[in-house]
């Protein structure tokens, strides 16, 4: 990841090469995931059959899963907090943990998934069932990347590579976490909350 | 510079008798310097910039190639070269190869070659990112164009209105080749631009801050902004058509209940911003090159600057100008109207701006200078037609005739491909070491000017007559015989225009060892690339440049005297800066790039064909990345850097430190040597 010229020498904005690199990737992810949320919006009503919004969310449940989510990120700031300390057992243990929490995410959404197709909202279905599918399947897709990066975090940190001198690391790895977490609350809240 | 008095075999890599470091076993380190295997392995920015050019060429051959037969169709009436269809095909994979394979390419050849130098750096802040991107670029390209010995290339326009392009109205493969070769250009598109947004904000030598960069960077850092931003829009509309397409999904099926101005909002809200990807790097070269012609500073610096930024934000706010026809609406038409002849003003701040610049100048000819005077004079042109497409009523006329068409080609040939040529003209030297012959140049120039005029001219009168872009041909009778006779003159014309162009290249490469090498600075110029030898050495730059001010390296020449006349006291040779070369530390080179980019086709092939395909490319795509991270981007066999006997003994390098020794050891004894050890 320290993929740079500079080598660790000062760069002109003081932002590591490989930070500045993930806030812009992050800033257009945003207009990627903009995309996604207006087509949903355009297109979530105008289905002429099958089934609605209405019909199949099941918010309670979306509830509990958004919660997992959203604790993943106290855990990937306590994973940035302990490796600042220096302390690398403690670290180890909370990006387990924001692992485990966004796979736990992951499977509450192939459980819904499964469960909306078994009550006949398919892909192909209707206009809705292709543009909810396409939306919360690409942000699942982003925790499914996230979680790879924290497992080779932990791979590394196992093999005692990762000190407190590659902080910067996980800090990264906490930046696109948070803004997979910070998209969720989005879609959540235009998806499943608003009808 | 111990280095070089030392005998060589004292240089041989400590651990060459282990053989080089293995990255999952597979690869050998590349450690070639000459050959195709440094090529295909080099993360050097300067050489991914030669190889964007040279693909950007190449496609341009192609897309001249189909731009010969659509007008050699329309030569004359009711012809029969090409079928209806595949007519349909020609000018979409014409318009597609121009706009994603010819220009973005061109312009990323000279921002990966010239951002770097222009800031004082030593390479962009993701090497090997920078390789991915360039070979998933031409990987994308050569995806597209294989389109064509599978069935034909894609039939739906460049802007490939969905559902038009849907499965029932497009039922060959060309659209899914479109889709997904797009996509994997707009891959190497984000990677390229997050790179070089990262570069320039944060590699810039001490002392440069952002308003000391030259203007040639400012406008490429505002184009990749432009890129990080508008790619994943398009990348959204190429992913709902693909679904739409491979998937049966609904997007844009109308029956279902679909928007089908959905896909041309998504569409124009990446295609505006692109239009300023496309034509900003080229008003950076020339406002590089109008100066140094003109012996004269920029015209109001802060001025130039600021205009390309108002245009990169002002260019999100004008999309759907290009949907004045679709029934948008009044309030929405109204809006956009406005907006749009808004955006004329920074951009005529620019041209106004070169003009003062030459006002009062010195001007010498040159044949870089020609086409920077070419594109102020033939973008004022096409600037002017796109204000008249502002204007909604007469947009509605004009919608979908040749107007449109000589209006984009005034701004995308005229503007851009006119810069591009003016900054190859310009930059030869420094890149290859030789100049491209003057005349020859010249001759090119103007033969291509008068082509152009010809060609693209008349298309406004055939367009204000009615005739409507994309029609495979036309009836004898309708008035429209003499002027498709004259474009099509033009086009031939252009045609042997840029013949001359490959012609001057070999020639002038032939001729180059009788000339005197061109010396670092050979147009007395302002910008750091000019205060290294040419052609530049793979290091860039012995020492860090440090920057006191705008022009930094002209005001190292010249210096005003005690009346106030600006008096020479260096020369280019002198000014140019001698250093310490062995300090300097350059990232390995690396194959993962190469392998991930492969995998991308496969993935493209395998989603239209046979999803086994499709598993290969990801095997290759992970497993590169794993290979990729497994393999540390420095050469651990290497001394590490700082380490007294570093540096590259071999090949041209060498002989680049030995030319340059006198004054380097001069420098090194004089000098404390703060950077990059």
């Amino acid at each position: 990841m320290a993929d740079t010229a500079t080598h660790g020498h000062a760069t002109a904005t003081g932002i590591s090469n490989a930070k500045l690199g993930m806030w812009v990737y992050l800033a257009s992810d945003c207009l990627l995931f903009g995309g996604l949320i207006s087509t949903y919006l355009l297109l979530r009503h105008r289905s002429v059959s099958g089934l609605t919004p209405a019909e199949i969310f099941d918010i309670p449940f979306t509830s509990v899963s958004s919660f997992v989510l959203l604790m993943s990120s106290l855990t990937m700031a306590l994973a940035v907090a302990s490796i600042t300390r220096g302390d690398v057992r403690a670290n180890r243990v909370w990006l387990a943990t924001t692992a485990l929490l966004g796979a736990t995410f992951i499977g509450g959404q192939v459980y819904e998934f499964t469960t909306f197709y078994r009550e006949g909202l398919g892909f192909t279905t209707n206009i809705f069932g292709s543009a909810f599918y396409t939306l919360t399947g690409f942000h699942g897709a982003h925790v499914i990347v996230g979680i790879v990066m924290l497992m080779s975090l932990l791979m590394m940190s196992v093999r005692g590579n990762l000190g407190p001198e590659r902080r910067d690391a996980v800090e990264i790895v906490g930046l696109y976490w948070h803004f997979v977490d910070i998209v969720w609350i989005l879609i959540f809240t235009i998806v499943y909350l608003i009808p | 510079m111990a280095i070089i008095e030392r005998p060589s075999d004292a240089l041989a890599l400590p651990s060459a008798g282990d053989g080089p470091h293995n990255a999952l076993g597979v690869f050998a380190r590349p450690r070639a310097k000459t050959g195709w295997r440094a090529w295909v392995s080099t993360v050097d920015h300067k050489r991914i910039g030669i190889m964007y050019g040279a693909s950007a060429l190449f496609f341009f051959v192609i897309g001249g190639v189909e731009a010969l037969a659509i007008r050699a169709q329309l030569a004359a009436p009711d012809q029969k070269l090409l079928s209806a269809d595949l007519y349909n095909q020609v000018f979409t994979m014409h318009g597609i190869t121009m706009i994603f394979l010819v220009v973005m390419p061109m312009g990323a050849a000279f921002m990966n070659y010239f951002i770097p130098l222009q800031i004082g750096a030593r390479d962009v802040a993701f090497p090997r990112l920078n390789a991915l991107s360039f070979w998933t670029f031409l990987v994308g390209g050569i995806f597209l164009n294989t389109s064509w010995f599978l069935g034909g290339g894609a039939d739906g326009g460049w802007f490939a209105y969905a559902p038009n392009t849907g499965v029932a109205f497009s039922p060959s493969h060309g659209m899914d080749f479109y889709a997904l070769g797009l996509q994997i250009t707009g891959i190497a598109s984000l990677i390229g631009g997050i790179n070089l947004v990262v570069t320039v904000l944060n590699l810039r030598a001490p002392g440069m801050s952002l308003m000391k960069m030259p203007v040639f960077t400012w406008m490429s850092f505002v184009t990749q902004v432009l890129l990080v931003f508008a790619i994943p829009v398009i990348s959204v509309a190429l992913f709902l058509l693909t679904f739409d397409r491979l998937f049966d999904a609904n997007f844009f099926d109308v029956g279902q209940g679909a928007d089908p101005l959905l896909w041309e909002h998504l569409f124009w809200i990446f295609g505006h911003p692109e239009v300023y990807i496309l034509i900003l790097p080229a008003f950076g070269i020339v406002s590089e090159i109008i100066p140094v012609f003109s012996r004269k500073p920029i015209f109001g610096y802060p001025f130039m600057v600021f205009s390309g930024i108002a245009i990169g934000f002002m260019g999100w706010g004008v999309w759907a100008h290009h949907m004045f026809a679709s029934g948008l609406g009044p309030i929405s038409v109204a809006a956009f109207s406005v907006s749009t002849m808004f955006i004329a003003v920074p951009t005529g701040v620019k041209i106004l701006n070169w003009m003062a610049t030459m006002w009062g100048g010195k001007i010498s000819f040159t044949t870089p200078m020609l086409w920077a005077i070419g594109l102020v004079a033939m973008f004022t042109i096409g600037g002017l037609s796109g204000v008249t497409h502002a204007v909604a009523p007469a947009d509605t006329q004009q919608t979908d005739t040749y107007y449109i068409v000589a209006h984009f080609h005034y701004v995308i040939f005229g503007g851009a491909l006119f810069g591009f040529m003016g900054g190859f003209y310009f930059w030869w030297p420094k890149v290859f070491g030789y100049f491209l012959d003057e005349k020859l140049g010249k001759v090119h120039f103007w033969l291509t000017l008068i082509g152009f005029n010809l060609t693209f001219g008349p298309q406004h009168i055939l367009g204000l007559q009615g005739m409507s872009r994309r029609i495979p041909t036309y009836r004898d009778g309708y008035g429209f015989n003499f002027w498709n006779m004259v474009s099509s003159i033009g086009a031939f014309i252009i045609a042997f225009a840029m013949l001359l162009f490959f012609v001057n290249i070999v020639r002038s490469k032939r001729k180059a060892s009788q000339l005197p090498p061109p010396g670092p600075d050979p147009w007395d110029a302002r910008s750091l690339e000019w205060s290294i030898p040419s052609p530049t050495p793979e290091h860039n730059f012995d020492d860090d440049p440090i920057v006191t001010r705008l022009d930094d390296f002209w005001y190292r020449k010249y210096q005003e005297d005690e009346n106030g006349n600006i008096v020479q006291v260096a020369t280019g040779e002198e000014a140019a800066m001698p250093g310490d070369p062995s300090r300097s530390h350059l990232p390995a080179p690396s194959y993962w790039p190469l392998v991930v980019s492969i995998g991308f086709p496969f993935v493209g092939y395998g989603l239209i064909y046979n999803l086994a395909l499709s598993a290969v490319g990801a095997a290759l795509i992970l497993g590169g990345i794993v290979g990729w991270a497994l393999e540390p981007p420095d050469d651990e066999d290497l001394p590490p850097h700082g380490h007294d006997d570093h540096g590259d003994p071999s090949g041209a390098e060498a002989a680049a430190l030995e030319q340059g020794e006198p004054e380097a050891e001069v420098a090194a004894i004089g000098e404390e040597v703060t950077v990059d050890g």
